[in-house]
C-alpha cells in the first residue's frame, strides 16, 4: 500500500516537474517573441529620461507621454491639425498598402490559374512538360533579388516606371508568384478530379469548371497565399530601396531612413515603428490560421 | 497521373464535338501572326529610333510594354481559335508564364550584358564594353571573399534555428493549455518587418548605453556589452536577431509535420517501455525526416537572401565582418554607383548558389535514398 503510494508519488512528481519545465520554457520563449515588441509600443510613449534610465512599465515607473506620436502627427492634439510628418508617413503607408494588395491580388489571380492548369492538365511546350514548367515557376524562388536589382533599374528607368508603385507592383508579384504557385497546386491536388470530369461531362468549358465549381472549394488556400504574399510585399525592403525615390517610396523604406538620423530620439522611432508593423500584428492575431496553412503547403503531406 | 490525362482527354474531346472550323483555325494563326509582326514592328522602331536611325519614336521604351501586353492578349486568343479545348487550357498558365519571362529572362540576359561593361553611374562616361575586367576584379576583391564566407556562417546558422524550432515545435504539440496563445505569440516575429526589426532589436534593445539587453548583459557580468564592435560578436548578433525572425517559419512547418504523424506509433512504443528520449529519436525523428529537410531547404534557399537586416544595422561593418553578399552588392549600387561590377558579382553569386542548391538537393536525395 505504503509502496504503490510512494510509486504514484513520484509519478505525479515527476509529472508536475515536466510540466514547470514545458510551462517554464514556453513562457521564456513567449517573452523573447513578445518584449520587443512591448518595447517598441511602451518606448513610443517615453521621453528621454525614461529612456536612459530604462524605465520599462508604464504609470509604474514612467507615465506615458504622446511625444513619439506627436512627432508623426498622430497623437490626440495633433490629429486635428496639419502636420508634415504626418502626411509623410500616411503617403508612405498608402503606397505601402496599395502595392502589397494589389502584388497579392495580382499573383494569386494569375497563380492560381496556372496552379489549377498544372494540377489538371498535361501540357507540352516544346520540350516541357509539366514537371518542367512547375520547376520553371518554383526556381524563381532562389533567385537573389541583388540579381535583378540592376537590370530593373535600367528596365524601369527606359519604360519609365521607376519610382511608380506600377513598377513595385510588378516586381512584388514577381517575388511572391512561385510562393502561390506553389501553394496553390498543393490545394488543387487536394480536390478530387471527379468534380470538374462531371461538369465537362454536362458540357461545361474547363474554364467554366473551374470558376464555378472548383475555384469556391479551394477559397481557402487563396486567402492563405493572399495574406502570406501580403505580409512578404509589406515587409520588402531591397527593391524599394532602389527602385522607388519619392512618390512611390514605402513605409520599410521610410522606417529605414529615419534609423541613422534621429539619434536619442527613440520615442519617435518607436512610433513609426510601430505604426509601421501594427497592421502585420493585427493580421498575425486574427488570420494565424492562414498564415500557417499557407506556410505549411505542400511540406506535410 | 489518368485522372490528369482523363480531364485533359475530356476538355479536348469537348473541342472537338463543339468544331473547331477550318476558317477558325486560319483566323487564330492569322491573329497571332499579325500580333507578332505587330509587337516586332514597334521593337524595331525603337531600337531604331535609339540608336538615332529614325527620327520619329516613342519617348520611352513604355510602348513596348503594352506592345507587348497587347502581343499577349492577342496570343491568347489566337491560341483559343485555332486549337480550341488545348487553347483554352493553355490559357491557364499562359500569364504566368508571359509574366514571368518578361520579368524575369530578359532581365538575368541584360544583366548578364551589363556586367560586361564598364558602367559606373556617377561618371560621365556611360556605358562601356569591358570584357572580363569585372570578373578579374571579382577574384582579386577581398571584401567579395568575405562576404561569401560569411554566407557560410549564416547559412550553417540554419542547423542550431532548426534544432531550436524542432524543440520549440515539440514543446507546442505537448498537451498544453492555451496553446493558440502560444501559437500566436512564436509566429509574430515572422510577421515583422526586418526593417522595423533592425530597429528595435538591433539599435535599441541592443544599444550600447541605454538598451535593455546590454543591461542584462551588464547584469550578467559582461562589462562592456558591445555586440556590433568586434568581428565575431557582431556575426553571432546579427545570427541571432535573423534567427529571432526566422524561427516561426520553421517551427510551423515542424509543428504541422509533427500534427500529422499518427498518433498510435508514439503510444505503441510507450506501451513497449520507450523512455521519451528513445521514442523521440526512434519513431518522431526518422518520420520527421522529409518535413525537416523541406524546412531546412527552404530556410537555407531564404536565408541566401539575406540583407535587410545587415543594411539596417551594420552596413556590413565591423569591417565587413557581417557582410552578406547581397548586402555588399546593395553598397556597391548605391554608395558607389558602380553598376557594372556589382552586377558581375550578383550573376556571379547566382551561378555559386545554382550550384549549391543543386549539389544540396542532389546529395539530400541520395542520402534520404540510403536510409530508406
Amino acid at each position: 500500500m505504503g509502496r504503490t503510494g510512494a510509486r504514484t508519488g513520484g509519478i505525479s512528481a515527476r509529472y508536475f516537474s515536466s510540466r514547470i519545465v514545458i510551462y517554464g520554457l514556453l513562457i521564456l520563449w513567449a517573452i523573447i517573441c513578445l518584449f520587443p515588441i512591448y518595447w517598441t509600443f511602451t518606448t513610443s510613449f517615453k521621453v528621454a529620461v525614461n529612456v536612459t534610465q530604462g524605465h520599462l512599465i508604464p504609470w509604474v515607473d514612467f507615465t506615458p507621454d504622446w511625444r513619439g506620436w506627436r512627432s508623426i502627427g498622430l497623437s490626440p492634439d495633433t490629429i486635428g491639425e496639419t502636420s508634415t510628418p504626418r502626411e509623410e508617413f500616411l503617403k508612405r503607408f498608402e503606397n505601402s498598402i496599395i502595392a502589397s494588395l494589389c502584388a497579392a491580388a495580382l499573383a494569386v489571380v494569375i497563380g492560381s490559374c496556372a496552379a489549377y492548369g498544372l494540377s489538371r492538365f498535361n501540357y507540352k511546350f516544346g520540350p516541357m512538360r509539366n514537371k518542367d514548367i512547375s520547376f520553371f515557376f518554383l526556381s524563381q524562388l532562389i533567385l537573389p533579388p541583388v540579381v535583378l536589382a540592376m537590370p530593373f533599374l535600367v528596365l524601369y528607368k527606359e519604360l519609365a516606371l521607376l519610382d511608380t508603385r506600377i513598377g513595385l507592383i510588378l516586381i512584388y508579384t514577381l517575388t511572391v508568384l512561385p510562393i502561390v504557385i506553389w501553394i496553390m497546386r498543393d490545394q488543387f491536388d487536394t480536390i478530387p478530379t471527379e468534380l470538374e470530369q462531371a461538369a465537362l461531362v454536362d458540357g461545361c468549358s474547363a474554364w467554366s469548371a473551374f470558376l464555378r465549381i472548383i475555384l469556391p472549394i479551394a477559397l481557402p488556400g487563396m486567402v492563405a497565399a493572399f495574406i502570406l504574399s501580403v505580409i512578404l510585399c509589406w515587409n520588402e525592403y531591397f527593391f524599394a530601396a532602389l527602385l522607388t525615390s519619392t512618390s512611390a517610396k514605402t513605409l520599410p523604406v521610410m522606417v529605414a531612413s529615419q534609423t541613422g538620423s534621429q539619434g536619442i530620439n527613440w520615442w519617435s522611432m518607436a512610433a513609426l515603428s510601430t505604426a509601421a508593423i501594427l497592421p502585420l500584428i493585427v493580421i498575425g492575431i486574427f488570420l494565424e490560421r492562414y498564415i500557417v496553412k499557407g506556410l505549411t503547403a505542400g511540406s506535410v503531406k | 497521373m489518368p485522372s490528369k490525362a482523363a480531364l485533359s482527354a475530356l476538355s479536348s474531346a469537348q473541342a472537338v464535338t463543339s468544331g473547331v472550323s477550318q476558317t477558325r483555325v486560319e483566323d487564330g494563326r492569322r491573329i497571332i501572326i499579325l500580333a507578332s509582326v505587330g509587337f516586332a514592328a514597334v521593337v524595331l522602331i525603337q531600337i531604331l529610333f535609339d540608336g538615332g536611325l529614325l527620327t520619329w519614336g516613342f519617348e520611352n521604351w513604355r510602348p513596348v510594354l503594352y506592345a507587348y501586353l497587347m502581343w499577349g492578349i492577342a496570343l491568347g486568343f489566337g491560341l483559343v481559335m485555332s486549337r480550341g479545348g488545348a487553347g483554352h487550357r493553355a490559357l491557364f498558365v499562359l500569364p504566368a508564364v508571359l509574366f514571368t519571362v518578361a520579368m524575369v529572362i530578359f532581365p538575368t540576359f541584360f544583366g548578364l550584358y551589363i556586367a560586361f561593361t564598364d558602367w559606373n553611374l556617377s561618371s560621365f562616361e556611360g556605358r562601356r564594353f569591358s570584357g572580363f575586367k569585372n570578373l578579374y576584379a571579382l577574384f582579386s576583391d577581398p571584401y567579395y571573399w568575405n562576404a561569401l564566407q560569411n554566407m557560410v556562417f549564416y547559412v550553417l546558422m540554419v542547423l542550431p534555428q532548426y534544432v531550436i524550432a524542432f524543440g520549440l515545435a515539440l514543446l507546442l504539440n505537448a498537451e498544453i493549455r492555451a496553446r493558440k496563445f502560444f501559437r500566436v505569440a512564436f509566429l509574430l516575429p515572422f510577421m515583422l518587418s526586418p526593417v522595423a526589426v533592425s530597429w528595435m532589436i538591433g539599435k535599441s534593445l541592443m544599444e550600447y548605453r541605454f538598451g535593455p539587453i546590454s543591461n542584462l548583459a551588464r547584469l550578467l557580468g559582461w562589462d562592456s556589452p558591445a555586440f556590433f564592435t568586434s568581428p565575431w560578436i557582431a556575426k553571432v548578433s546579427i545570427a541571432l536577431m535573423d534567427a529571432w525572425v526566422w524561427i516561426p517559419f520553421m517551427m510551423v512547418m515542424l509543428l504541422a509535420g509533427l500534427q500529422a504523424l499518427p498518433k498510435e506509433l508514439s503510444e505503441a512504443a510507450k506501451v513497449d517501455g520507450a523512455s521519451k528520449w528513445q521514442s523521440f529519436w526512434q519513431i518522431t525523428f526518422p518520420l520527421m525526416l522529409p518535413v525537416s529537410v523541406t524546412a531546412i531547404v527552404l530556410r537555407i534557399i531564404f536565408q541566401l537572401k539575406l540583407a535587410d537586416i545587415v543594411i539596417n544595422v551594420t552596413s556590413g561593418g565591423p569591417g565587413g565582418a557581417t557582410d552578406t553578399v547581397s548586402s555588399f552588392i546593395f553598397r556597391e549600387y548605391r554608395d558607389r554607383s558602380n553598376v557594372g561590377y556589382g552586377t558581375m558579382l550578383a550573376e556571379f553569386y547566382l551561378i555559386v548558389i545554382i550550384i549549391f542548391i543543386l549539389v544540396l538537393l542532389h546529395w539530400i536525395s541520395r542520402w534520404m535514398r540510403k536510409i530508406n
